[in-house]
């Protein structure tokens, strides 16, 4: 873990749980796994704030604990887990992309809680869905777990390990979690029935009052525990990526050629989504004929016209689609990894252009076609008088953009009979950048952070304005009476609260930016390490 | 001798410097004396951000999110030093807290992590007697009687877990810690320093055992 990352870790920790989580959770992605006793000791806090603080994490699948050999406990921090959190507005746009209001809901509760049961996810979001509606009108639980089914079945939500059935021995000093595969994405049987509840103690309908009041006065303890105890779910965030880097190719390819040809690259994904593993380096093959098949009903291009737009694609120089095969009408295969390492190398390309200039992209654009060249070959191939394209090409080997290789003429390399080419290493330079923008996000942050310190104070009196204004509205109030109230703040004072606004807005927008950037280097950098 | 770098009285470099790109008798740029500066000037200013409906969307979410996690059960602040002056509405906004607190699935989470509540059981039931009872000399003794089984109880259970738990020794001062602790926290309400006298020590007169000899 590089120290940017760490920062970044410790800065997501303290956003959203607190300083006491953020201490705990530092101390562990920086030190490794570490009993309990060293936490409490090397912190400073108190045993019962570091227990809680590892409740919370255990909870969201920030952390895990494990029983090594010499007894104990050890808790482990999962560092690139903690950095997710980064990316939780897109998970969460996703769901209402392809599932609606309720898909997104249900994720954003289960991200809020790390995990849920079924039964208490469901009820939950028919509960805030009901809040949303027209008076009168409830949300339904079946609605509800459908949506849940189907985000079961295409593998967004997954199940967490689970206690093994039978005890086996007596119980040691923690539980040991199983997960079968196969059962991973399974969905209980259970019967939901009931519809969403107000949380306003008013309520039009008179069977739901005696329950809600009863639900207020007993909390959970007193209900029945439901049919799925013990079985809780997590969001599937991989399952999430993979359609991120699906929806980055097929962008690609609609830039790159056009819409057709991007909507025959997204059919062919989607056949692929589930016989495809997720780090696999090409799609299984598909047949022309499948494809013709499962192409959207609106698309009617005929099959002869498929064909030749397959032909190009795999004729692509970038290479996104491959020809594997000329059996049931030519096979053809999506290459991922291809794919990703292009996204990644045009990201490369045009953080250059934007940081060095045109030209510099240009040296750069070439060096990644010839891959290595000599000083003097470089300039005559991209035509820049050799003095400005010495200093470019030293600016960007000072930034670690382009690396030097050297190649001896003699045994004892001196430095007179050595050649010096320049070339540009893909893998080392997305790490470099990755590193980078964990710097930028944190920087980000902390400006964020700084902003809305230093106006903590005027922060403070416009929300109790507004609380004074939203009680006396309630209450009914006059226009003389509001326009007073409004008038607490002063005209200067609205002006500073508008540009804070706009800051925090800005940088937070930022913030999600740089997170699109490191999710194509991440996962370009995923594709290159070869799993043993 | 050859190459010695003083020939002539003039550097020369042990390569040939045409192949860096400097040609012969130009001048090489300044050596660099001191780090870059930590916010250097851009001659090139980074792109506007995207803007676009789902952009917007995505930061609406972001600040919720945000502002959500703060309320969470989840989100554990330091407590604050206590106001100078005492809210009325401080009274209404903790209760609304202790409602939505939240307990972990015990069965999930390593035995370690459950809060030790045996201290505070065994505790309440000496209080009782001692509020419910009138006070007399009987109820005295009782209750040194209770409080001498408690500390029995403390021990074996406490030798228990310690058995279950790690096996180094280091375990037994953290399970002592806390329960000295809650000890002073709830023994009787009168104007001793529990700390004063602890148990065993000899403080002036030492033990009383034989009341004939005279103490001075």
């Amino acid at each position: 873990m590089t120290q940017a990352e760490i920062k970044l870790c410790s800065l997501l920790l303290r956003e959203h749980f607190g300083e006491i989580v953020e201490r705990v959770g530092t101390l562990l992605v920086r030190a490794g796994a570490q009993p309990l006793r060293m936490l409490v000791g090397d912190t400073g806090l108190s045993l019962e704030q570091v227990k809680k603080a590892l409740c919370v994490l255990l909870q969201h699948n920030l952390a895990t604990f494990q029983l090594p050999k010499r007894g104990g406990v050890e808790y482990e921090a999962r560092a690139e887990r903690v950095l997710r959190i980064l990316r939780y507005p897109r998970y969460i746009y996703a769901a209402k992309t392809l599932y609606g209001d309720t898909g997104e809901l249900l994720v954003e509760e289960l991200l809020l809680n790390g995990k849920m049961t079924m039964s208490a996810a469901v009820r939950k979001v028919a509960d805030r869905l009901t809040e949303t509606m027209e008076d009168g009108r409830t949300m339904d639980y079946a609605d509800v777990s459908s949506t849940f089914v189907r985000l079961a079945d295409t593998h967004l939500v997954q199940r967490c390990p689970l206690l093994p059935e039978t005890p086996q021995g007596p119980p040691g000093p923690a539980p040991t979690l199983v997960l079968d595969e196969k059962e991973m994405y399974t969905v209980p049987r259970l019967n939901l029935t009931g519809r969403g509840k107000r949380r306003r103690s008013c309520e039009e309908e008179e069977e739901g009052e005696p329950r809600a009041k009863k639900q207020k006065a007993d909390g959970e303890g007193s209900e029945p525990p439901p049919e799925d105890d013990g079985i809780y779910w997590q969001v599937n965030l991989e399952r999430f990526h993979q359609h991120f880097r699906d929806q980055a190719i097929v962008s690609a390819v609609a830039n790159r050629m056009d819409q057709t040809s991007s909507e025959i690259v997204r059919t062919m994904l989607r056949m692929s989504e589930v016989t495809t593993a997720s780090g696999a380096p090409y799609t299984q093959p598909l047949s022309s004929n499948e494809i013709f098949r499962s192409l959207p009903a609106g698309y009617n291009i005929s099959k002869q016209v498929l064909d030749q737009y397959l032909t190009l694609l795999a004729d692509d120089p970038l290479e996104f689609v491959g020809k594997s095969g000329d059996s049931g009408g030519g096979m053809y295969t999506v290459n991922l990894h291809k794919a990703l390492a292009s996204l990644a190398t045009a990201t490369l390309e045009s953080i250059v252009e934007e940081r060095f200039g045109s030209r510099c992209a240009r040296i750069f654009r070439l060096l990644l076609r010839k891959k290595h060249l000599e000083q003097k070959q470089v300039e005559d191939f991209a035509m820049i008088p050799a003095k400005e394209a010495k200093e470019m090409l030293y600016r960007m080997l000072s930034e670690n953009f382009v690396a030097l290789q050297e190649i001896p003429k003699t045994p004892d390399h001196a430095p007179s009979r050595t050649f010096y080419l320049y070339t540009v290493n893909v893998p080392a330079s997305a790490r470099m950048l990755l590193h980078r923008c964990y710097k930028s996000v944190a920087n980000l942050m902390e400006r964020r952070q700084f902003e809305t310190k230093e106006n903590k104070r005027l922060l403070e009196k416009s929300q109790r304005v507004e609380a004074i204004l939203a009680s006396m509205q309630a209450t009914g109030a006059e226009a003389a009476q509001l326009q007073e109230i409004e008038e607490m703040i002063t005209a200067p004072e609205r002006q500073q609260l508008e540009s804070l606004k706009r800051n925090v807005n800005k940088l937070d927008a930022s913030e999600n930016q740089v997170d699109e950037t490191i999710f194509v280097l991440e996962s370009f950098i995923h594709s290159t390490i070869r799993k043993p | 001798m050859a190459g010695s770098g003083r020939g002539r009285g003039r550097a020369a470099f042990t390569f040939n410097i045409e192949a860096i790109g400097f040609s012969k008798g130009a001048s090489l740029p300044d050596a660099v004396c001191k780090p870059p500066p930590p916010f250097p000037s851009t001659d090139n200013k980074p792109v506007p951000l995207k803007t676009g409906e789902d952009e917007d969307y995505m930061l609406a979410l972001k600040q919720d999110f945000r502002g959500t996690m703060k309320k969470m059960p989840y989100f554990l602040a330091v407590e604050e030093e206590r106001e100078a002056i005492e809210r009325y509405s401080k009274k209404y906004q903790s209760r609304e807290k202790e409602h939505a607190a939240w307990t972990p699935d015990w069965r999930r989470l390593p035995r370690e992590m459950k809060p030790r509540k045996k201290m505070k059981k065994a505790s309440a039931k000496p209080r009782k007697a001692n509020s419910s009872d009138p006070k007399s000399n009987l109820d005295v003794l009782k209750k040194i009687e209770e409080l001498e089984k408690k500390d029995d109880e403390e021990e074996k259970s406490e030798d228990e877990k310690d058995k279950t738990k790690d096996k180094e020794g280091e375990d037994d001062d953290e399970a002592e810690e806390p329960e000295e602790y809650d000890e002073e926290e709830h023994e009787e309400e009168n104007d001793y320093i529990s700390s004063y006298f602890e148990d065993g020590d000899d403080f002036g007169a030492g033990s009383d055992d034989n009341m004939d000899e005279a103490t001075y």
